[in-house]
């Protein structure tokens, strides 16, 4: 605190700021202010070690990996030899595509009611908001046990796939209820207007205009809900079980390759095996968030 | 005319009922997780199972005060670590980075938000415990490490909510503080960042429940040994690794008491929230 001088008259180079600044008039600007200079080191340093930690993160998972990589582990069946990793892979989509069954509908469902039929300032608006608020912040062990509990115990299912998928559900809700909130807010209100001009009646308005229109933003959504299914492995443990092989049904139990992953490094053998699946994991989550990105943006739509 | 009337009314009532399903979800969640909890807390003792400093389920010792201070330990380091470069790092963003940076430095946040938990650990595994064994000797698995690891993770959290924090600070404020004399960095650190001030904290709330609530991560790199720490390299095992670590095994009381462990950390998580729903209503 002790430079306030630079409060009086202008620099002259602060003069020409609007202007290009060559980096020689920058240095000099901030000789003058050394504690200003400070605070940008500080915000640079912090930048580049955002982006280092990233950046080592991949690097050494990548390098590390891809050796690691070997086609015996995409075989069909799991063995003790092979460490396939196929099976896994598999019951991810299951798990993922009977999570997405479950919560898109229900999600989608839930925001239309809360943007196009609750009215303004209602109890019930404030109390889903303070909920789904809540549920967001519930870790993911939380719900691995509240799914063991209910799922497992409760309904007598023991680890099933379908449990896992259930409790996942509930997990990604509040994911796809919040972006498609949002989209379908950015909807115009002159689409609505205009739909109802021309005789529409409201679900038609809303299965014809506003749901085509918001498309974008709610897809968006649903592909972060399926990186979070992919990812996730604390709610899956206990829920869908760890067993290595693809169940018969969806009432068996299967791990997933985040599960995967876990489990092979709990068993310590097989360090080399993880390494790959840390890579596909990656590779997979990548190629999620890109395409999420991808229609996000493609759609001008500006979804968080 | 009627079928049409009747259709309207029909989907209006299922979209009420999706509508339900978060309140219902919530409930159960409680329900579930009091009614299989609670019960091994008044069995054990509240006072033993909150304050007992001795794990030993083969004897039937249930305290889980090491785990509550575990998990408040690696909490605070995160914190420490997380929060300065977070938040800095947010400062970039919103009001330093050039445009061209920006289009690599907001796909790099969001990919480090999307990177599984159990990526993570296996990084801190594999790339963490070494530096720290080598800087620091023992075995490198323990509090500092947990909170090098968990400080990363709630990064992208807290980055994201700062900088949509400092985003909707009106431009008059930084053009005032320029206009007055200020360097462009006391501009953004004496008015910008102050004014944005609640939605930061906001984003540090949320980071912290990220934090708390982190499970493979920790596992991976905290040690997990179930006793009270007594320096910042000791192992310890957080509430959420303890979960994971028995439920596998566990029968009876012990179960009872893994399930009481859980309600334990939902409170801590339900208060979180309550913070994090309080800062952002003042905001509103």
């Amino acid at each position: 605190m002790d430079e306030n001088k630079p409060k009086a008259p202008l620099a002259p180079s602060e003069d020409q700021a609007i202007n290009k600044v060559t980096f020689s008039e920058k240095w000099a600007d901030y000789k003058k202010h050394p504690f200003s200079m400070f605070l940008y080191i500080l915000v640079i340093l912090a930048a580049v070690i955002t982006v280092a930690v990233l950046g080592y993160l991949l690097v050494f998972l990548l390098v590390k990996g891809i050796p690691n990589l070997k086609w015996s582990m995409f075989e069909w069946n799991y063995t003790r030899e092979n460490v396939s990793m196929m099976p896994a892979i598999i019951n991810t989509i299951i798990v993922t595509a009977l999570c997405l069954l479950f919560a898109v509908p229900l999600g989608i469902g839930s925001a239309i009611y809360l943007v196009e039929y609750a009215k303004r300032g209602s109890k019930l608006v404030e109390v889903v908001r303070l909920t789904t608020e809540t549920l967001s912040g519930i870790p993911s062990i939380i719900y691995g046990l509240f799914g063991f509990l209910m799922f497992a115990v409760s309904f007598k299912w023991g680890y099933s796939l379908l449990g896992g998928a259930l409790t996942l559900a509930i997990m990604v809700l509040p994911v796809i209820m919040r972006t498609t909130e949002e989209a379908l807010k950015s909807v115009p209100d002159s689409f609505r207007e205009g739909s109802y001009g021309l005789g529409a009646g409201k679900l038609r308005t809303i299965f014809r205009i506003i749901l085509p229109s918001a498309m974008p933003g709610i897809l968006s959504g649903v592909i972060l809900a399926v990186g979070r299914t992919v990812g996730e492995t604390a709610a899956l443990i206990y829920t869908a079980g760890t067993v290595a092989g693809v169940p018969s049904s969806i009432m068996g139990s299967g791990r997933t390759l985040a599960v995967h992953m876990y489990a092979l490094l709990s068993e310590g053998l097989y360090t080399d095996q993880a390494y790959a699946t840390g890579v596909v994991l990656i590779v997979l989550v990548v190629i999620i968030n890109w395409i999420s990105n991808r229609i996000a943006k493609k759609f001008g739509n500006k979804l968080g | 005319m009627e079928n049409n009337q009747v259709k309207e009314r029909g989907m209006k009532i299922l979209f009420l009922i999706a509508a339900c399903a978060s309140i219902l979800a919530v409930v159960l969640i409680c329900l579930f997780l009091f009614a299989n909890g609670l019960p091994a807390i008044f069995e054990i003792g509240p006072g033993k199972f909150l304050l007992g400093t001795k794990w030993d389920p083969t004897n039937n010792v249930y305290g889980i005060l090491p785990m509550i201070v575990g998990s408040l330990y690696v909490t605070a380091g995160a914190i420490i670590v997380g929060v300065p470069i977070g938040v800095l790092t947010a400062v970039f963003m919103a009001e330093f980075c050039p445009p061209k940076l920006y289009k690599i430095m907001k796909p790099a946040v969001e990919l480090l938000a999307g990177i599984p938990s159990i990526v993570y650990g296996f990084f801190g595994l594999v790339a963490l415990v070494p530096i720290i064994r080598n800087l620091f000797g023992g075995s490198g698995k323990g509090i500092l490490t947990a909170s090098i690891l968990l400080g990363i993770m709630i990064l992208p959290t807290i980055i994201s909510i700062s900088e949509s924090a400092l985003r909707a600070v009106p431009r008059s404020y930084y053009e005032g503080a320029v206009g007055l004399g200020a360097t462009k960095e006391r501009a953004v650190f004496f008015t910008m960042v102050p004014a944005a001030k609640s939605g930061i904290f906001a984003g540090i709330v949320l980071g912290i429940g990220r934090a708390i609530g982190e499970t493979m991560a920790v596992i991976m790199v905290a040690g997990n040994t179930a006793v009270m720490p007594t320096s910042i390299l000791s192992m310890v095992r957080t509430m959420t690794a303890n979960i994971v670590l028995e439920m596998g095994y566990a029968t009876d009381l012990h179960r009872e008491a893994l399930i009481a462990t859980g309600v334990v950390l939902f409170i801590f998580i339900l208060i979180i929230n309550l913070c994090f729903a309080l800062i952002k209503k003042k905001e509103a």
